[in-house]
């Protein structure tokens, strides 16, 4: 029997019965749409954990000094006294992989502004800090090359502490004092929010890292070097590198292990979305089990189908219907309904999780994956639960369906 | 196979049609064995018009399913154009009943909701035929019997004289070795009954080899050779040498049922 011959009667039989096969498909469109819906919303929090992570800056590496090793005890990463800007300016200058890098220290401490005082952190970086980072300056300028060089007592104040020192006025001008030494404000940065850990990005001073060593710190050594790749795919080549630069500067034998160490961000983001994944994987496993649902009913329905029309399949047979023309019948039948279903199942999915980002405000992503899964899970449903009643079928014996009433 | 099908019905033309052997058929209802067939034997030529006929429960149906290949025998032997038909399986059993018999029943037995030309392609759709010739053979099968103006019909639209016409249609669509027809005339009226007989009698005298089981003489007597069962035997195999017309028959009947049928 040929497959359009097939197809025509699966659509005619259902036809005969068109309240019933809708109900029998609701259970699939349901289960689809759920499963669509779920695995945007689940992959829409993803994504913007990623933004959230990659606002740090997608192709940086910081490189930072290696553990301290007194004894047996290591102290932890960036505790050693390896890094010197001598090696930063090394890397700029034999690293072709790398675009721009920026010196880091950092101090802590309270900062007073007339009456007004705040307790924040203050990060010494290069000019090109706010390159690497994307980040950019709301209103004054960003200190320069020259203030670098000379250790100028200059600094840029976050958002946050912007609005704690200077609540009426301009900071832009004025000065500030942080522990004791006077700095002038160029500039407020832009909002830049809470990173993927929560902290409050905005939280902090950005001031020439030789004057935070030389003013503030008193240390020589850096803390650690932000470092950026010239694009994202050449983050590997930049951290090798950077590795074979500094173990060379650092005369280390080809047996020692680093006395540094590099970060990359992609890590960073590898274990937060982790967790996003475990919430899309739970999150649609939960909706697929009314797909499963959805299946179910339609063995139930495709049962019932096969009794009720137990003398046509007699009826066929007796005029030379092989098994296996009934169970391409019966079995095509079941996929029509699910193949149907899958596609109202889709469409009604992705119109749900429009809905849900339109109304709900809430971050949602259709992907191919998605709906193509979805999509291949109810066809298989289709076959898997269309199977039994379509061999229960197949196997009549042509005399018992013949004269059964 | 079908290359020795063809071979062997070929050869087997000086084979009777049908040659049945010690033919038993033994049912178990729950405990107890029910004989439906207690050793049959009986030949069947080409070209034949033959009644099964029998009280219920003499086992004229088992027999007539045994030979339209719907059912098999316990014991016994079934040759149909020379094949052993007991050694054939599902698939080719299938095979045989959709190129060489054609089924009439009692109850018409046609697909409802599907119109009378759709019911009349269906053995086609199982074997190779185009969509342009199984119209054609379809069509042609219902001017045979005298339908070609309903072939659009449902069967809901037409009477049960009509209904068992298109059934007979559909036996003929694959110019089948026999027509079996199991109580053609069970569900109609004494009138219908007989131009059914009638249209039984004209695919005949055309060579087409006929078996009906019928319970009623008055059938029978339109058929060419009488076998009656009893108990799961053959009691008697007579040849009626002058069958009635049905032709004849039909013009003595009185003409107020002739308008019930139209209506």
């Amino acid at each position: 029997m040929k497959i359009a011959n097939i197809l025509l009667s699966a659509f005619r039989a259902l036809q005969r019965n068109k309240l019933r096969s809708f109900l029998t498909m609701l259970g699939i469109i349901i289960g689809v749409a759920a499963v669509i819906a779920m695995l945007s919303i689940g992959q829409g929090a993803e994504y913007s954990v990623e933004q959230q992570i990659s606002s740090l800056g997608t192709n940086v590496l910081i490189v930072l000094p290696g553990s301290q090793q007194t004894g047996g005890l290591r102290v932890g990463a960036g505790t050693m006294t390896t890094l010197t800007d001598d090696d930063a300016q090394a890397l700029v200058r034999d690293c072709p992989a790398i675009a721009l890098i920026s010196p880091g220290t950092r101090a802590g401490g309270q900062v007073i502004a007339g009456n007004l005082n705040w307790a924040t952190g203050i990060e010494g970086t290069g000019p090109d800090y706010l390159d690497i980072r994307k980040w950019s300056v709301e209103y004054g300028d960003f200190y320069t090359d020259q203030d670098v060089k000379a250790a100028a007592k200059v600094c840029v104040l976050g958002k946050t502490v912007a609005d704690n020192l200077f609540p009426e006025s301009s900071p832009v001008g004025q000065n500030i004092r942080i522990r004791n030494v006077p700095f002038r404000v160029l500039g407020v940065l832009t909002k830049k929010g809470q990173n993927a850990m929560g902290q409050d990005q905005d939280d902090v001073i950005l001031a020439p890292y030789t004057t935070v060593t030389r003013r503030l710190t008193w240390y020589p050594y850096l803390r650690q070097i932000l470092v950026s790749a010239v694009s994202p795919a050449a983050i590997p080549v930049a951290q090798q590198q950077i590795t074979e630069e500094l173990r060379m500067r650092h005369k280390i034998a080809p047996y020692d292990s680093d006395d540094f160490t590099i970060r990359n961000q992609a890590d960073l983001a590898t274990a937060a979305t982790a967790t996003t994944q475990i919430l899309t994987i739970l999150l649609a496993s939960i909706a697929s089990v009314s797909l499963l649902v959805g299946g179910i009913g339609i063995m139930n329905i495709m049962l019932v189908s096969v009794t009720e029309r137990t003398r046509e399949i007699g009826i066929r047979m007796s005029v030379g219907a092989r098994g296996r023309d009934i169970l391409t019948q019966f079995l095509i039948e079941a996929l029509v309904l699910s193949l149907v279903g899958g596609i109202a199942g889709i469409l009604s999915g992705v119109g749900g999780s429009l809905a849900i980002s339109n109304f709900a405000k809430w971050p949602t992503i259709i992907t191919a994956f998605s709906i193509i899964l979805s999509f291949g899970f109810s066809i298989a449903i289709g076959v898997f639960f269309g199977f039994y009643p379509a061999r229960k079928a197949a196997l009549l014996n042509p005399i018992d369906a013949l004269r059964y009433e | 196979m079908s290359a020795d099908v063809t071979q062997e019905s070929l050869s087997s033309n000086g084979h009777p049609l049908i040659q049945i052997e010690h033919l038993a058929k033994t049912y178990l209802l729950g405990e107890v064995e029910v004989h439906a067939l207690r050793g049959v034997s009986l030949e069947i030529k080409r070209g034949e018009f033959v009644a099964i006929m029998g009280a219920s429960g003499s086992g004229k149906s088992t027999v007539m399913n045994i030979l339209g290949c719907l059912d098999k025998p316990t014991r016994g032997t079934y040759m149909l154009e020379n094949i052993d038909v007991g050694k054939l399986s599902r698939d080719e059993l299938a095979r045989i009943r959709n190129q060489k018999i054609g089924f009439v029943f009692q109850g018409f037995n046609l697909l409802s909701r599907t119109s009378a030309i759709e019911n009349v392609e269906l053995p086609l759709l199982y074997g190779a035929t185009t969509t342009k010739s199984r119209h054609e053979k379809a069509i042609h099968a219902l001017e045979m019997v005298g339908l070609a103006d309903r072939v659009h019909h449902f069967p809901n639209q037409l009477s049960g004289g009509q209904q068992q016409r298109v059934a007979i249609a559909r036996a003929l669509v694959n110019t089948p070795s026999i027509v079996l027809a199991d109580e053609p005339t069970g569900n109609l009226d004494s009138r219908t009954s007989v131009e059914v007989m009638g249209i039984f009698q004209e695919l005949n005298n055309k060579g087409i080899t006929i078996i009906i089981v019928t319970h009623e003489p008055d059938i029978a007597d339109f058929t060419k050779r009488q076998i009656v069962f009893r108990d799961g035997k053959i009691r008697a195999d007579k040849v009626n040498l002058s069958p009635k017309i049905a032709s004849a028959v039909l013009a003595e009947l009185p003409v107020i049922e002739d308008e019930e049928e139209e209506a």
